[in-house]
């Protein structure tokens, strides 16, 4: 595609914003902020990809991962300002997720050690384990608050912090999971995923494609699983003191 | 009051606050072993607060609570909170039936409850055996609030708090809780702590009172008190009638 093709393409974004305009919908400016930042945004990856994919160098490699972790962990942190810490428990499950996501895979020889297949696997288990913390944190939060008197119950009746704020810990665990297992299920029969779609323009072979995608799905069971259980366990027990009460906010 | 009696729970210059907002103010006293005070005053006076403190779910901010001559905080949170058992105000249900919420102190310790001691129980509390398997979720507040009676009597601790037990209870089921408790102090000697915005339930089954306003015990001594106080504060309080 040539850059002239590209800009005709802008045509997509001329569509909303005449709709926006014509209903009153005011959304012309978020429009056009949202059209900006993704072409700047997404160009820049672009050369800083091509830049690191040519350099082949581990350093820079390793720099990209970082700054990913960096970024989401930035991003999921917000969600869980009221847990003490909330920033290191987020990084820490990112890094370990991926550590063990790209242990496997580079290790079991199911994808090489190239600039390619790391960034871009990275990108997909690192952006999913971002959403997956924040809706581990929004849930887990509310499910805390909501269920306080409950927590407090246990703790009364003799049980340990995790005894008391396990059934919240369970359930915001499971519901933050849900929707990657759902959208597995219906997966190729609504829509095509993204990057299989990208794969098959690009003019890979349909079947060498979707064995990727599966690659990927499974991939991010385990992302979304590891990371929801990971950061569940590394929060609650900021909840409570050292003896053993929940600690009161007002 | 206290001289008579060893106290079961002794409160020494306590304090407690909350982002900088004092709830409790220079709380002393005893609570005598064996014996039934109760704790009136208008709500938001601290009563909740000061009970949470007597087994350990808040710590003070200054100031010392011993249990029986030791400490609080020589005691295992877990150990005090068997042996000081409270019936939280709001009555909450963990979801399930009510032998689930019968059986939560004891699976708490990683054992099983029989069905047979659930049932006997909860005859004492005045329902019938046959609401062991309902869910709670179908219960009335009231059917509720004795659930959560019987519940806290299952670790049967030595010291029992109750908060406002009998809020949504009928007259009849009242006078069976007030019955259950009494007798339960009297044959197993349990010191009782009780709030109630009842004061004839106070003059009925309470040994002593506390008088608590805005953080503070204004007055205390046998549930006498209630029917000619010497403080104006209390005195206004009283004839405001019990609510
Ligand atoms: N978690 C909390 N955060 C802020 N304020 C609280 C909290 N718990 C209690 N309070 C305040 O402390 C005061 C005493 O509350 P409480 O002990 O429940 O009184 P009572 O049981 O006598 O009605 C009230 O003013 C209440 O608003
Ligand atoms: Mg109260």
């Amino acid at each position: 595609m040539t850059y002239l093709t590209l800009s005709i393409t802008l045509i997509f974004v001329v569509i909303p914003l005449v709709l926006s305009k014509t209903l009153n919908l005011g959304l012309e400016r978020d429009t056009i902020i949202a059209t900006v930042r993704s072409i700047i945004q997404l160009l820049l990856v672009g050369f800083i990809l091509k830049f690191v994919f040519d350099s082949e160098s581990l350093l820079y490699i390793f720099l990209m991962v970082t700054l990913m972790i960096v970024a989401a962990t930035h991003n999921a942190r917000n969600k869980g300002a009221s847990i003490k810490g909330i920033t290191w428990k987020v990084a820490v499950t990112l890094i370990f997720v991926e550590v063990l996501t790209q242990g496997i895979l580079i290790g079991l020889d199911i994808t090489p050690p190239t600039a390619q297949y790391i960034i871009s696997i990275s990108g997909m288990v690192i952006g999913n384990s971002m959403v997956l913390s924040i809706l581990f944190l929004n849930r887990f939060t509310a499910e805390v608050e909501s269920h306080q008197d409950e927590t407090e119950l246990v703790l009364s009746l003799g049980g340990t912090p995790k005894q008391a704020i396990h059934t919240q810990l369970i359930n915001s665990i499971k519901a933050s999971m849900i929707p990657t297992i759902e959208s597995q299920k219906t997966v190729g029969l609504v829509q095509l995923p993204g990057m299989m779609s990208g794969q098959i323009i690009a003019g890979a072979d349909p079947i060498q494609a979707v064995q990727f995608q599966l690659l990927i799905m499974f991939l991010l069971l385990t992302t979304a699983s590891v990371t929801s259980v990971m950061l569940g366990f590394l929060s609650y027990p900021t909840l409570f003191n050292q003896r053993m009460q929940l600690i009161q906010k007002s | 009051m206290t001289t008579d009696y060893k106290p079961a729970i002794h409160f020494n210059h306590v304090d407690y606050s909350i982002d900088g907002n004092k709830i409790l103010r220079g709380i002393t006293g005893s609570f005598p072993e064996g014996k039934i005070t109760t704790l009136v005053g208008p709500s938001g006076a601290g009563k909740t607060t000061l009970l949470k403190l007597c087994n350990g779910l808040l710590s003070p901010e200054s100031g010392e609570i011993y249990i029986k001559d030791k400490g609080i905080d020589s005691f295992e949170p877990v150990e005090l909170r068997r042996k000081v058992g409270i019936a939280l105000q709001s009555a909450p249900m963990v979801s399930g039936t009510v032998y689930k919420n019968l059986a939560l102190p004891v699976e708490l310790r990683g054992e099983k409850y029989d069905k047979k001691e659930a049932e006997s129980l909860l005859r004492d509390v005045g329902l019938d055996e046959k609401f062991l398997d309902r869910k709670v979720t179908d219960l009335s507040g009231g059917q509720q609030q004795k659930v959560s009676i019987a519940r806290t009597l299952v670790n049967k601790p030595e010291i029992l708090l109750l908060d406002e037990i009998t809020s949504s209870l009928d007259r009849t089921s009242l006078k069976e809780v007030e019955e259950l408790i009494t007798l339960i102090n009297r044959k197993y000697g349990t010191t009782i702590i009780w709030i109630t915005h009842n004061l004839q339930q106070a003059l009925d089954i309470g040994d002593y009172t506390w008088v608590m306003m805005d953080g503070e015990v204004i007055e205390t001594g046998e549930s006498e008190l209630l029917r000619s106080p010497a403080n104006d504060r209390v005195k206004s309080f009283v004839q405001g009638g019990a609510q």
